[in-house]
């Protein structure tokens, strides 16, 4: 006993602040990536043609597709004068597809449900997370969202083991063929009114997995909620994302 | 004359034409000869000849007393189907029901020939289909199924328990639910995404399995690789097995409910993690590695800073540990609880924390050292309990070796660059490499046509070797164990189902 009580005074408290008065992720972090178009030479498309999923785009003007990007160094690496690279940012969710694709100056955008379901939801969110085809990156940091650090638990969010007792699904990774219709199952088994939440490249659009003829892809008809872009997406992200729906990012 | 099999060094390659080919029940004879000294299996993986059928088998032995990999070929002579291993072999039964599955090549006699992967389901089909699970009769047994989906955040895997009461008979594995085509997206997808795909291949250990990637790539290129560069990766290596190492103790700690070591591991565990991030700007060390290095240097400041680190989480780590050790409530349900003999283990293949656990002495880092590693060596921790106190103990004791580890080179890394330019990868040849993850060994094998482009590559995880391990610990055990004797062993999913 006193052992434990000795470890918990050296630890101290480890519960992070969220949102966090400043960015406590490392200079090195690949966060929302800066654009600077000006700066693209003419003719260079250095960019898109190291980019392994086809995120990095120029067809009208620079745009990274975040629902696609591994937010690996390999663009950033190969740009010539700096027009793209990455920052800091962790808030990179969006609720919208198309909303994560970004341009100069653009972010994505997380829209707070109706008020309806942040009345209903908001201080008690249950999750069902399904692992479909996941490499358990994108799991390992859910996990972690839930541990003593960034403790989804005071935000009222809880990962629940069934379906009947969950009010939403977590999806990972990018929906094998072997795994599709427990998925389906897992989807219908939720009582309404339920959220969907894709965590992660792969969930989002195949990821590097994209064009696998072992890749189903999220199935048609299951409407989603809330995009959380990453190869993982590092526990800030969710979280940012996920209190975005509610309306409380802001503390 | 009969050749004997063509030895290899860990991380080098050879020509195709310098690997014995024999006619395969030849071929089978002199693996199995070699298998009967001692040899393990690290791969065996078909070769597609000009009409894209698979003319010839190839097999990758690891023999660890001669410290050397063993390479033979057998010519299949358009048959779709050889004498199996398994029947002398067991370890060979997950490769061989892989050939059958993905190669259509009939292993015959196979004792447990069921599907693997399931990686041919067409529309409106579903796994497991007519899967025929091992069954028994009687009037007082039940069978209990469990998933795909689990119940927590977990992989997808289906589990069919044979009990009688709380007593588990016989526990059937059937995965193959994160079966993403990965081997094939690895041969056809753009050279470009290579990288990220070893790094995704089971993205805990996305460290280990992008530099078996890259040692390959290497051997393939007769790129040398600098030494900053080698120590780097090792570093990046032990942080992982550290972290992983932390969380599974954590995880191990929650599963019999003590939680203060569950809370302090499971955070420390983050704190590793972090240091991974500040390297290279992820948690999981994704975009660290390429062909001919790394990409990132730790400076000099940057360097004291990890090693500062490591010096305030190695003591609350211990303590942590110790807590957890010394609780007689905790040894209660560690000790004896999902035994597996050495006999087993050996007899299975088993790999890593699973295999030193039941007393299997081996670990790549000492027995086919690459790398730094061939520098600073790292001992093997093996105990001869087999049960989940040996496994989280070996943990413990790995944690601790990775830390004096870091420890003693951080602050000594090699000068110099971090990364050399690879060149064109040679046509014609076989490159092997193996990597101590931290759930044991990783074997990656790369085979280049007569155009220099990837004629077949195979990545095999730990988990591959291990899975049947868990399912032979559960036997004889009560069924309420079954969470707790898996995550002792901890396999991935997505690393077996590829």
């Amino acid at each position: 006993m006193k052992g434990i009580f000795q470890i918990r005074q050296t630890m101290g408290r480890r519960t992070v602040a969220f949102p966090p008065k400043e960015n406590p992720l490392p200079e090195r972090f690949r966060g929302l990536p800066l654009l600077a178009p000006e700066r693209c030479q003419a003719g260079c498309s250095a960019c898109t043609e190291v980019c392994p999923t086809g995120a990095v785009s120029l067809k009208e003007g620079l745009h990274v597709d975040l629902g696609q990007c591994l937010f690996c160094p390999l663009c950033e690496e190969a740009c010539p004068s700096g027009a793209l690279r990455f920052g800091k940012d962790f808030a990179l969710s969006a609720s919208q597809r198309e909303d994560l694709s970004i341009g100069e100056g653009k972010r994505p955008n997380v829209r707070a449900l109706e008020i309806e379901l942040r009345r209903l939801l908001g201080r008690s969110l249950k999750l069902r997370q399904v692992s479909a085809g996941g490499c358990n990156g994108c799991e390992a940091e859910l996990n972690a969202s839930s541990n003593v650090v960034f403790d989804l638990g005071r935000f009222g969010v809880q990962f629940v083991a069934s379906p009947r007792h969950a009010d939403g699904m977590v999806v990972t990774g990018p929906v094998t063929r072997n795994m599709e219709r427990a998925l389906r199952e897992t989807f219908a088994a939720i009582p309404e009114p339920k959220l969907v939440i894709l965590v992660g490249a792969c969930a989002i659009s195949g990821g590097i997995f994209e064009g696998s003829p072992a890749v189903a892809g999220m199935p048609a008809g299951i409407p989603v909620d809330l995009y959380v872009p990453g190869c993982p997406p590092h526990p800030l992200t969710f979280l940012d994302g996920l209190l975005g729906l509610f309306g409380r990012r802001r503390g | 004359m009969t050749r004997s099999l063509l030895p290899l060094a860990n991380g080098t390659a050879a020509s195709l034409e310098e690997v014995p080919l024999w006619p395969v029940r030849h071929f089978r004879e002199r693996i199995l000869e070699a298998a009967f000294e001692g040899a393990r299996l690290a791969a065996l993986l078909p070769l597609p000849g000009c009409q894209g059928r698979p003319e010839r088998l190839l097999a990758v032995l690891i023999h660890d007393p001669r410290g050397t990999l063993l390479l033979g070929a057998g010519d299949l002579q358009g048959a779709s189907s050889y004498p199996a291993f398994t029947p002398e072999w067991p370890q060979a039964q997950a490769f061989e029901r892989d050939l059958w599955e993905s190669a259509g090549l009939l292993p015959e006699g196979h004792p447990w020939l069921k599907p693997l992967r399931f990686p041919w389901l067409t529309d409106g089909e579903v796994i497991p289909g007519p899967y025929p699970y091992y069954t028994m009769e009687g009037e007082e047994l039940h069978e209990v199924a469990v998933g795909p989906v689990h119940a927590g955040i977990i992989e997808p895997g289906h589990f069919r328990f044979l009990c009688h009461g709380e007593k588990v008979f016989h526990l059937e594995i059937q995965l193959g639910y994160q079966h993403r085509g990965w081997r094939r997206l690895m041969t056809e997808a753009p050279p470009c995404r290579r990288a990220a795909l070893a790094e995704s291949l089971a993205g805990d250990g996305a460290v280990a399995h992008g530099t078996a990637w890259a040692m390959v790539e290497e051997a393939l290129r007769e790129t040398v690789v600098p030494p900053r560069a080698q120590a780097l990766r090792s570093v990046a290596l032990e942080l992982e097995r550290l972290a992983n190492h932390a969380g599974d103790l954590a995880a191990l700690a929650g599963d019999v409910g003590f939680l203060p070591a569950a809370s302090y591991l499971g955070a420390l565990r983050g704190d590793l993690l972090n240091l991974t991030l500040s390297l290279c700007g992820n948690r999981f060390g994704r975009g660290l590695l390429l062909p001919g290095g790394v990409r990132f240097d730790a400076g000099e400041e940057q360097a004291s800073r990890i090693e500062e680190n490591l010096g305030a989480i190695r003591p609350l780590l211990e303590a942590s540990a110790r807590l957890l050790f010394d609780a007689s409530s905790v040894q209660e349900r560690f000790q004896g609880t999902g035994v597996l003999g050495k006999a087993e283990a050996e007899a299975l293949g088993l790999v890593g924390v699973a295999a030193r656990a039941s007393g299997c002495d081996r670990d790549v880092r000492r027995d086919h050292p690459a790398g730094f590693y061939r520098f600073a060596q790292i001992p093997p921790q093996t105990l001869p309990s087999g049960d989940v106190y040996a496994r989280a103990m070996v943990r413990f004791l790995e944690a601790q070796q990775s830390f004096a580890f870091l420890e003693s080179h951080l602050r000594a890394l090699p000068q110099g660059p971090v990364r050399s330019r690879a060149g064109e990868a040679r046509p014609g040849r076989v490159a092997v490499s193996l990597v101590e993850g931290w759930r044991g060994e990783i074997a990656h094998v790369a085979v280049t046509g007569e155009d220099g482009r990837l004629l077949a590559y195979d990545a095999v995880d730990p988990s591959v070797h291990n899975w049947m391990g868990l399912a032979l610990a559960l036997r004889g055990q009560a069924i309420s164990d079954f969470p707790l004797c898996n995550k002792s062993f901890n396999l991935s999913y997505a690393g077996h189902d590829q």
